[in-house]
């Protein structure tokens, strides 16, 4: 049985599912309780689980990361909200030299199963520190998981199993699509799978996150003309799941990274090296990344010519077929 | 042990002003000034309050993504701002609309970062006064970093008035429990640096209420840090602009930093896009209404003679300011993503020059030429 909501509805409900099913379960952060969150995706959490298990915290991001970790030690499972991701940066300390390391560390005597939600990403028009898309420094980071559900479906199920998960997994969410429906089923696909979300032969989309939906609309806009796109959602960032992406670009000889976050070392950047080193003879183009520029995140009154649209992901996708633009590096 | 927590009153709140208007003494805070002081203070809060207000439904007409009004939070900010000498630095978050005016910021200078045409908004050695911190607590250690300078400049504690400076930072309730607070204000005593740190306890952080973020009367933890704290009546302009001269004084003077817990309220919401009944109960809001910051002075003001001239005035006056304000928001110049390459480094980065004409010339590409 399917049922259609929002993705901010899906995480909401994955969430109640997960805090039903393990009463270790518990869910922290700013304004997540009485409020339900600044996106409502804790929404009645509180009211119906208490204050002991979504608790509404002080103000202080590194605190919330690094209670968490006692609690893990403690044997819960703490669910912890960034409110916006520029506020991730506070607890970037107990992050990548706590929570990473600690399994390690300990010889895998100490688990940490801990989420770390974060709502990321731009397009919404907001204010400075809103509107980031940090993910690539939590891929680099040994000892963090990483996945971007871009769907209602994988937003229901990905935190579920996030949760489940005894390995400490950061969660980004595409903020600006939580309002966005889908279809939820009833069978979630593995954690860490990437996915084909539309099949093509002309060329390869690579993406994740809120830039799945910006990619399948380019590849509406070409189809129209005749040319398929392949688009194929990562989902998980860490581990990568490079399998279905080196099938298709082996396939369709052409391969165009699409993100938010800035160019360079972003995940674009790993893709295009592992892509090239794997499917280097059945190139017929350079791996070519659309992405944000390698600017602070601008005023949001510019952010429109930032982030990757449809128009830039399609020229792109024609630099890798058309021969005389091979010299540029820009797409 | 007793308990406390951090509504408690037995901490004495510095009043000079009553809700009602009477003019009351207090052991610890003295204010002087004229009624034409009055009057200008009065002028501040008013002038404050239209700015706030036309920010306010600029953002409820389109023209502005967000708005974080401090609307209540006037006399914190005015009393305390009122206090700075031209030489003194500021730094003020993104509720402190009314410090700006203090400081002389161009009301329309504070729209564009709301609106989004910039992430500034005016140049702070120009006001002295920093560009709002959107990260929690960041200010207070800037703050802290430019009071040492001030130090080591020998700007402090050498008897000449034109000479000697400090350091305002302004924070709220929620901000008192980052790490970064609590560490600008070890190292401010460590060094016995010339900063005054300015809480605006309005009581929430968002949904979050104070007794979340403390188990004891704020101005408490000066205590632990070992330097005086001082709690005032935050909606009360003399009493407020009475504590930060004094706390300003000793700071320029060289004794070292003092914490200032201003007790005030949010009447609003925490930004355009929150909604407040849903975390607030009953008659909260009424009853600090009736302890709103402008009007008793207005009462007070009255109380000494008759300003309805001046008063009517400063209407017009506040009229012509919205009227301004509405065209200066229309008038902002689009941000143009060319130009934010330019301003990433001092010493352009080639690199990323090159991503600027990339980025130039796909877009003359795709509007047809006209780039
Ligand atoms: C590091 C960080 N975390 C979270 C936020 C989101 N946020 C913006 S304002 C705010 C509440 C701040 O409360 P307080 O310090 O009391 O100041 P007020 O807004 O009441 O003036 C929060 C949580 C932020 N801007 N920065």
């Amino acid at each position: 049985m399917t049922r259609r909501m929002s993705i901010a509805a899906a995480i909401n409900a994955g969430l109640r599912a997960a805090l039903e099913s393990d009463d270790h379960v518990m869910l922290m952060g700013e304004d997540i309780g009485r409020l339900g969150g600044v996106f409502r995706v804790t929404e009645g959490l509180q009211k119906d689980f208490g204050e002991r298990r979504v608790l509404d915290t002080p103000l202080a991001e590194s605190a919330i990361v690094g209670t968490a970790v006692g609690l893990a030690m403690r044997g819960y499972r703490p669910v912890v909200e960034i409110q916006f991701d520029g506020f991730v940066y506070p607890a970037y300390d107990q992050l990548v030299n706590q929570v990473a390391r600690l399994h390690h560390r300990s010889s895998g005597q100490v688990r940490m199963p801990l989420v770390i939600r974060i709502p990321y990403g731009g397009g919404i028009g907001a204010v400075e520190h809103h509107s980031e898309s940090p993910e690539a420094q939590f891929v680099m980071t040994p000892g963090l998981k990483v996945v971007a559900p871009a769907t209602a479906h994988d937003a229901f199920w990905m935190i579920q199993q996030a949760i489940a998960s005894d390995d400490p997994v950061v969660v980004m969410e595409p903020k600006r699509r939580y309002w966005e429906s889908g279809e939820v089923g009833d069978t979630p696909e593995p954690l860490h799978a990437s996915q084909v979300r539309r099949e093509g032969q002309a060329a390869t989309l690579v993406t994740y996150g809120p830039m799945v939906r910006t990619c399948l609309d380019a590849a509406e806009a070409a189809a129209t003309e005749g040319v398929e796109l392949e688009v194929v959602d990562l989902r998980s960032l860490s581990p990568l799941d490079l399998g279905p992406v080196v099938d298709s670009v082996r396939s369709t000889g052409r391969c165009v990274v699409v993100h938010e976050a800035q160019r360079t070392l972003g995940l674009g950047a790993e893709i295009a090296a592992r892509v090239s080193e794997e499917c280097f003879v059945h190139l017929e183009a350079p791996v070519r990344r659309v992405t944000g520029y390698d600017l602070p995140y601008p005023p949001s009154r510019a952010e429109d010519e930032f982030l990757p649209g449809v128009d830039r992901i399609l020229d792109a996708v024609d630099s890798t077929t058309d021969d005389s633009v091979y010299a540029g590096g820009e797409s | 042990m007793h308990h406390e927590s951090a509504t408690a009153n037995n901490v004495q709140l510095v009043q000079l002003l009553t809700p009602d208007g009477q003019r009351v003494e207090h052991p610890d805070a003295a204010w002087t000034g004229s009624t034409d002081d009055l009057l200008a203070l009065h002028r501040d809060l008013v002038l404050t309050r239209r700015v706030d207000t036309e920010a306010f439904a600029l953002q409820r007409h389109g023209e502005l993504g967000l708005w974080p009004p401090c609307k209540g939070q006037e006399a914190a900010q005015v009393g305390t701002a009122r206090a700075l000498r031209p030489q003194d630095m500021a730094f003020a978050s993104y509720r402190g609309h009314g410090v700006a005016w203090v400081r002389g910021v161009p009301p329309e200078n504070l729209l564009g970062m709301y609106r989004g045409t910039t992430l500034g908004g005016w140049d702070p050695a120009e006001f002295n006064l920093a560009l709002p911190a959107i990260i929690i607590g960041a200010q207070t250690l800037h703050a802290t970093g430019y009071a040492m300078g001030l130090t080591l400049d020998g700007a402090v504690g050498t008897g000449d008035a034109d000479r000697d400076a400090a350091v305002m930072v302004y924070l709220g309730d929620g901000a008192t429990s980052q790490g970064d607070v609590l560490e600008a204000m070890s190292w401010a005593a460590s060094f016995s640096l010339p900063v005054v740190f300015v809480v605006e306890n309005n009581h929430y952080a968002i949904s979050v209420p104070v007794t979340r973020q403390t188990a004891v009367p704020l101005v408490r933890r000066a205590d632990g840090f070992g330097f005086p704290g001082i709690r005032v009546d935050g909606n009360d302009v003399l009493a407020c602009h009475a504590v930060a001269t004094a706390a300003l004084e000793r700071a320029r003077e060289g004794h070292g930093p003092t914490l200032i817990e201003a007790v005030t309220y949010r009447m609003g919401a925490h930004t355009t896009s929150d909604d407040p009944t849903r975390y607030r109960d009953g008659t909260e809001s009424d009853d600090w209404a009736a302890r709103d910051p402008i009007d008793r002075v207005r009462a007070h003001l009255q109380q000494l003679g008759d300003h309805s001239a001046a008063f009517a005035a400063l209407e017009d006056e506040a009229e012509q300011l919205g009227v301004d304000l509405r065209a200066a928001c229309a008038a902002m110049p689009e941000p143009d993503l060319a130009d934010q390459f330019d301003r990433v480094f001092v010493d352009p980065d080639p690199d990323l020059q090159r991503q600027r004409g990339d980025y130039v010339a796909w877009r003359s590409l795709e509007t047809g030429g006209v780039a």
